[in-house]
């Protein structure tokens, strides 16, 4: 099991609440989209989740395991930029990662160790679509081939966790439906748990087997008595006309979709149509 | 059509590039006939037959005193000088730059003493230099160092910290170690950059080279135009100085062909 429970987490910058009592269970192998507007502190909640920023309070338990406060092997990451190394081949930025891990403080592999790393990069190249690209620089392949490369090279140290930040929220609507189905094939065959922000609602209910929504409520009775509360006793929490107090969100919504997806099961596959890959 | 809109080709491109060194030329000729036709013994701007013998002189005839070419002694004395001061400044760039810009202890430590000696002038630091380490190579080699190393780590500290953080981040999430990520992705992605800024510090080399030449050495490029200048022998001086100019502008021509060479993904990035 790898459940990631988030247990009463809040998050603030200064006085700025970004997040508030986020109570939240994610099972092993589902597949969740965080939506929400611009703001709401999705990609924080994502970047909390990476180990990149701590909660102020409360906990992240991965497996019952408190979180590792900086990121690791664990959890992989594709961002929307920058995701790929520029300065490496497409085969490098694949090698790269077995490199790291079982190379010494070189981060090199020489010899048959590297002619192994090298053959299995091609195999999820090829897995991916990007077979025959495998010399070329990441500047020159289009923003869909750079995401697909993103991709294999975040799951060739085999994650358990795989985070989504936006991916595919620069790409045409047609390179990006060919990289849905390409990230609901590698959902369903490898053992992964992913974990997507994204502000495309149908993308989210196309790939998620779970939405869940942030939203910035104004006005609720908690966040007065949380306001209140640092003001002395004999002032009055402030009238709702009063200048607007920044606010954090909360989960608002958490939508199991339906007809449910279930991670290995072939009809994930059969129920949506392929095509060849385009980008 | 608006001034911003005219692009011209390539043959239009080269012939206005050599307009000004023509223009530059053309102006001197007249100037110096104008000069000599008032007092053929001027000295001040020579014709360029006689810098011609000047050149004759000093670079393919011996010098009747020492039997030496001066012209390549001069070079190759200041070239050692100003590639010995530059090589140690860029190691020291690249190492410091990396572990300022990468680790935020050492960031927070060094960041701000490199910030404050930056400020130094270092050619005030000459009579020092040459008080402490005499008036040889080495605080000549050391002036070049420490007048142009402080701005370079600054500079690369600065490249470093310009990374994507996204980068950082995936290199962790690839299991990378401090080391494997100061090796395999910040250096390879700074050297392209610390060759821009080596370009930029070839200019300031050459000043502190000169300066210290021209204080105290028995050879070298400052020093053959600071001693000659006692003579008034501009026929000297000024194919001097256009061969100190041609020196740098080969050495950055070089260095910028090195970085097309040898890091091809850079200008590729960069234009995409």
């Amino acid at each position: 099991m790898n459940a990631i429970v988030f247990d009463k987490v809040w998050k603030e910058y200064g006085d700025h609440v970004v997040l508030e009592q986020i109570n939240l269970e994610i099972v092993e192998r589902s597949f969740v989209a965080l939506v929400g507007p611009s703001g709401c502190g999705k990609t924080t909640f994502l970047r909390m989740l990476l180990g990149e920023e701590r909660p102020t309070r409360g906990s992240i338990l991965v497996d019952g395991l408190p979180l590792k406060a900086e990121p690791d092997a664990d959890r992989g990451v594709v961002f929307q930029r920058y995701s790929v190394f520029p300065h490496l081949t497409v085969l490098g930025n694949v090698i790269i990662g077995r490199e790291f891990e079982r190379a010494g403080a070189f981060g090199r592999l020489f010899g048959r160790a590297r002619k192994q790393a090298e053959e299995e990069a091609r195999e999820l190249l090829s897995a991916v679509g990007l077979a025959g690209q495998e010399e070329k620089y990441p500047s020159a392949l289009s923003g869909g081939m750079q995401q697909r490369l993103a991709l294999a090279q975040a799951l060739m140290r085999r994650p358990k966790v795989l985070l989504l930040d936006e991916p595919f929220g620069a790409l045409d609507p047609g390179i990006r439906s060919d990289i849905h189905v390409l990230m609901r094939r590698i959902w369903n065959e490898s053992s992964l748990t992913v974990v997507m922000v994204t502000h495309d609602l149908s993308e989210a209910f196309e790939l998620g087997t779970r939405i869940i929504a942030f939203e910035r409520p104004r006005n609720r009775p908690e966040e007065l008595e949380r306001y209140g509360a640092r003001l002395s006793a004999d002032i009055p929490a402030p009238p709702p006309s009063a200048p607007a107090i920044p606010k954090g969100a909360t989960v608002t919504k958490d939508i199991e979709i339906w007809p449910k997806k279930v991670a290995g099961s072939p009809g994930v596959l059969t129920r949506h149509g392929h095509s060849a890959p385009r980008s | 059509m608006r001034a911003i809109n005219y692009r011209p080709d390539k043959t239009w491109r080269l012939a206005l590039a050599f307009l000004p060194f023509a223009l530059l030329l053309l102006t001197y000729i007249i100037a110096s006939d104008i000069r000599l036709s008032e007092n053929p013994n001027d000295k001040l701007l020579p014709s360029f037959a006689k810098m011609g013998e000047a050149i004759d002189a000093y670079a393919f005839k011996p010098d009747p005193r020492t039997g030496d070419h001066l012209l390549w002694n001069d070079t190759s004395a200041s070239l050692t000088r100003l590639v010995i001061g530059l090589a140690i400044s860029t190691a020291f760039a690249l190492v410091l730059g990396i572990v300022i810009g990468l680790l935020p202890v050492m960031g927070a430590t060094l960041g701000p003493v490199v910030s404050v000696l930056s400020m130094v002038p270092p050619l005030a630091l000459l009579p020092i230099l040459f008080i402490v380490m005499g008036l040889g190579e080495a605080s000549k080699i050391t002036l070049i160092v420490v007048g142009t190393s402080l701005k370079l780590i600054r500079d690369i500290a600065l490249r470093v910290a310009d990374i994507p953080r996204e980068q950082l981040i995936k290199a962790q999430t690839l299991g990378a170690s401090t080391s494997q990520i100061a090796l395999r992705v910040v250096l390879p992605q700074i050297l392209p950059r610390l060759i821009d800024s080596v370009r930029l510090e070839i200019g300031p080399a050459w000043l502190f080279l000169i300066a210290a030449e021209a204080i105290a050495a028995d050879s070298g490029l400052g020093y053959r135009i600071f001693l000659v200048r006692r003579y008034l022998s501009m026929d000297v001086i000024l194919p001097y100085v256009v061969w100190i100019t041609l020196l740098a502008f080969l050495m950055d021509l070089g260095l910028r062909l090195l970085q097309r060479r040898a890091f091809p993904w850079f200008a590729e990035a960069r234009t995409a």
